[in-house]
């Protein structure tokens, strides 16, 4: 009889336990707390004697481009210490080969790991978020091979490595981000400028985009928002936007060869939305049609009027 | 050598088969590689040879198209192999028995001991039904479909664990995975990462695949390998269409049991140890055509009354399926009934289904039917998991077969795996450059249209157009019109007022309908959650001259 009553008594307690520590006031959702960003700001301090923003031209080799263009700007020990784990962040979106330029020129890619090696990092990352099937991005945009044959470490976008992160701008509230991204001690952003059907141009802010996992289909709904609230997420370490051969429409995906013009030159620069504002002329725009760019500059996230920075054609 | 080590020998080529088959249903999928950017893209290894190798998949496809399609000239060999040693594949080297065999010496059932076991082992006439089977497949083979395929060993474990298996592992294991990580414990979050990342490189995808309703495929898996509990090796020796083949083959075979009646003393040891049910006691003629050779019999008699050798003394065999000759007739013409029956239940020409899209390469319906046998090699291979089985969407008769399905995945463009893993060809091996169009009329799986009661741009005044960023044609099949329109204010104004008007800039997606090539990747993406705002059906497919909506066509021999 006690006994039984004992164990009674301890089911019940347990429950009542359990409900204590499990008790839902049903308020999920209604008063979240206000938290803070997640976000991530690698870049560098300024240095005043050095310029902001770099643009190579006249050669006749990518890699050749991105030396110099990185050189104007100090070299690569001005952004990567020694023992740093670096990502490079190209664009590998699409299932295309480099000819059709929708992703970032393997060659211009792998250059950048090897000057990031150079510079003393313990390991390099290279790594996206594709569109289509990640697989065939890596391998057809050529980018794992040439990454890979310079001792990178490639990274494909499998489901666990995404995270929720609280972005809290102003569309973008809490989203699945991609991890590399945000362990990394330095961030470098390889992107490639091309048209866009919908935000015109793409290159270094929207590059972002592939940092995202979930369902990013709606961000279209408020393009330029997204891509400013991304932007102020995410600054990279230093940008270095691929204009080798440049999709001139059809983008962003293209896939007619005569869509690519070869147009020769690499920008780099600590500051992204200057990098776009540069870059967004390549294809016959200005960045006063840009609203992201504009958004961008609003923010303090750089500047739109790149020719204020410190800059260098070379 | 002595019977022991042979048996032995039997197990470690079970074994061996086993995982062989299940390596390449493994590497059946794209992972990508350090290859070239412009190498072609296929799969290193011949992940369907046990297909190619599968007898009964050839007879079918052979009665219904009156070909032998490439690889298939493989199951020659296994037919010459029963010819010299009869159903030593059923006992050998088949993965699907052997996951019979597997399974009914791992969960035996407690009630299924000495006696009972003795009884379940011994021939009994429901071992003819698989030859019924057989028959009615064959026929419905000459009537003009393989569906045969549905009741076929290899299909069956391709499908039951490619579809259903291995996604539902894959579940489980990222569910477990994400607790651990909840649990914020670092080491034991690396862990499980290395783990994922090297079953991601090694067993399955490094996303979840979702098959439309494999729930009903896995139940079947489930339900047949719970009958080993109740007659060891159910499926074997009373489905089996392949067994059946074979069977029928074994007569001729050179290799055989020879028993000493004399020597019997009953004690039925090789009863309880009979995979195969061909009554190997004494006392009994001997039955070939049910015999899995795997030689248990003869390890387990104690007076060494049962030999298997070459050229045995044939006494006391029996080595023709014991099916009545009626009964038989009857079930080929039921076979052969199935078609027009299906048939006429309105799918192919009279109310054809949307849905049925089906993979590039595909060939046209009625041929597609007389050669796919439902494997799935095509579902399993395809890198966004665009291939489903279809349940009654292609109607009774293309239960199973591939459709594609774009809210889930679509066909990626440069993608032509399917043909190539496709064993029958009902999916042909198609190129990169046929696919694309270059030079040539692009392959057309289907047509887009737009929901224009749904479509952001259209029905909301809200800027989207991903469909149009997807679309992978060039020049791409969507294009956009630009247009300002009128857009209420979301605010509403003061004094019962209508709240304002501004006007907003978007574009409106439209669809060409000539350069479509129906991927579905925009059906895919649309934003619209539920029921998307552009989708893909079937009309306008390359491999149909009736399924067609325009008269004009497209000049694709254009540079580019
Ligand atoms: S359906 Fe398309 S993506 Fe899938 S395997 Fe076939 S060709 Fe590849
Ligand atoms: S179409 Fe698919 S299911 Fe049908 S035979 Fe070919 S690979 Fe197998
Ligand atoms: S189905 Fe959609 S994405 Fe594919 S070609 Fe047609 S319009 Fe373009």
């Amino acid at each position: 009889m006690l006994q039984r009553l004992s164990a009674a008594g301890l089911v019940l307690g347990g429950a009542a336990a359990a409900a204590r520590v499990r008790y839902d006031r049903g308020d999920v959702g209604v008063a979240a707390p206000r938290e803070r960003p997640q976000t991530r700001d690698h870049r560098v301090p300024d240095a005043s004697d050095l310029p902001a923003l770099s643009v190579a031209k006249n050669e006749s080799e990518p890699e050749a481009l991105v030396r110099k263009a990185i050189t104007a700007l100090g070299g690569m020990k001005r952004f990567v210490s020694r023992g740093d784990i670096v990502v490079v962040k190209p664009n590998i979106g699409w299932d295309r080969t480099p000819i059709h330029a929708a992703n970032t020129n393997p060659r211009v890619v792998a250059e950048v790991v090897k000057l990031a090696y150079d510079a003393g990092a313990k390991r390099v990352v290279v790594t996206d978020a594709s569109c289509n099937e990640p697989n065939r991005c890596f391998q057809r945009s050529g980018i794992w091979k040439a990454a890979y044959d310079v001792g990178a470490e490639v990274v494909l976008p499998a489901e666990h490595r995404f995270r929720g992160m609280r972005l809290k701008g102003e569309v973008l509230d809490e989203w699945p981000v991609y991890t590399p991204l945000i362990q990394a001690d330095k961030v470098i952003n390889v992107p490639v400028a091309k048209h866009h059907n919908l935000s015109r141009y793409t290159a270094a802010m929207k590059n972002w985009y592939g940092s995202l996992g979930g369902r990013r289909n709606r961000l279209h709904q408020n393009i330029d928002v997204s891509i400013a609230d991304l932007a102020t997420f995410m600054q990279p370490t230093l940008t270095v936007v691929d204009a080798w051969r440049v999709l001139m429409r059809n983008g962003p995906q293209g896939g007619n060869i005569a869509d690519a013009k070869e147009i020769r030159t690499i920008v780099a620069s600590i500051d992204q939305v200057a990098a776009d504002a540069y870059g967004c002329q390549l294809i016959g725009r200005s960045a006063e049609e840009i609203p992201y760019i504009r958004m961008g500059h609003e923010r303090g996230l750089g500047t739109m009027h790149w020719k204020d920075l410190r800059w260098v054609e070379v | 050598m002595s019977i022991r080590v042979l048996v032995w020998v039997r197990r470690v080529s079970q074994a061996g088969f086993l995982a062989l088959f299940l390596y390449f249903l493994f590497q059946t999928g794209f992972r990508g590689s350090f290859a070239s950017a412009e190498t072609a893209v296929r799969l290193p290894l011949p992940v369907e040879a046990f297909l190619l190798a599968d007898p009964f998949v050839a007879a079918m496809t052979l009665l219904s198209t009156h070909t032998v399609y490439r690889g298939l000239v493989w199951s020659l060999g296994l037919l010459a192999l029963t010819l010299v040693f009869g159903r030593v594949f059923c006992g050998w080297i088949c993965p699907f028995g052997t996951l019979h065999h597997f399974f009914g010496w791992i969960f035996p059932s407690r009630y299924l001991r000495g006696n009972k076991r003795v009884e379940s082992n011994k021939t009994a006439p429901r071992q003819r039904i698989k030859y019924y089977l057989m028959y009615a497949f064959l026929a419905a083979s000459v009537a003009g479909s393989a569906i045969g395929g549905l009741f076929d060993p290899i299909c069956i474990a391709v499908r039951a664990i490619g579809l259903a298996v291995i996604p539902a592992v894959q579940y489980v294991f990222g569910v477990a995975s994400f607790v651990t990580g909840q649990a914020g414990v670092r080491p034991l979050q690396s862990a499980t990462d290395v783990a994922q990342d090297f079953l991601a490189q090694t067993v399955w995808q490094s996303k979840q695949f979702y098959f439309h309703h494999t729930w009903f495929i896995g139940i079947l898996l489930v339900a047949v390998l719970f009958m080993n509990r109740v007659i060891p090796r159910f499926w074997c020796r009373v489905l089996c269409p392949l067994g059946a083949f074979l069977g029928v083959f074994a007569r001729f075979a050179l290799f055989g049991m020879e028993k000493d009646h004399a020597k019997c003393t009953d004690c039925n040891l090789c009863l309880v140890n009979c995979q195969g049910a061909d009554s190997p006691q004494g006392g009994v003629k001997w039955r070939q055509d049910e015999c899995h050779m795997c030689l248990n019999c003869e390890s387990a008699c104690p007076e060494d009354v049962i030999k298997f050798r070459f050229l045995p003394n044939r006494k006391g065999t029996i080595t023709k399926p014991d099916t009545g000759r009626r009964t038989a007739i009857a079930s080929a013409a039921a076979g052969a009934a199935i078609v027009p029956a299906a048939r006429i239940a309105d799918v192919i020409d009279a109310n054809y289904d949307h849905r049925v899209i089906r993979p590039p390469g595909s060939v046209e319906e009625r041929e597609f039917l007389e050669r796919c046998i439902r494997c799935a090699e095509c579902m399993k291979v395809c890198p966004n998991n665009a291939l489903h089985p279809a349940f009654f969407e292609a109607g009774v008769e293309g239960i199973w077969t591939p459709i594609l399905i774009p809210r889930i995945g679509y066909c990626e463009h440069s993608c032509v795996l399917c043909g190539q893993v496709c064993p029958t060809g009902a999916i042909q091996k198609i190129t990169e450059d046929q696919k694309l169009g270059l030079g040539q009329k692009p392959v057309s799986i289907g047509t887009a249209f737009y929901d224009q009661g749904r479509c952001l741009p259209w029905a909301m005044a809200t800027p989207c157009i991903v469909c149009e960023e997807f679309c992978p044609t060039s020049p791409k099949a969507i294009w956009v019109e630009e247009v300002t329109i009128p857009r209420r204010l979301p605010i509403a104004s003061e004094d019962g007022k209508e709240p304002e008007m501004t006007t907003v800039h978007v574009q409106r997606p439209h669809v060409d309908p000539s350069l479509c090539i129906g991927c579905g990747a925009c059906e895919k993406v649309c934003p619209v959650q539920d029921k998307p705002a552009v989708y893909v059906t079937n009309v306008g497919e390359t491999r149909s001259k009736t399924n067609v909506i325009l008269l004009e066509d497209t000049n694709y021999n254009r540079p580019g």
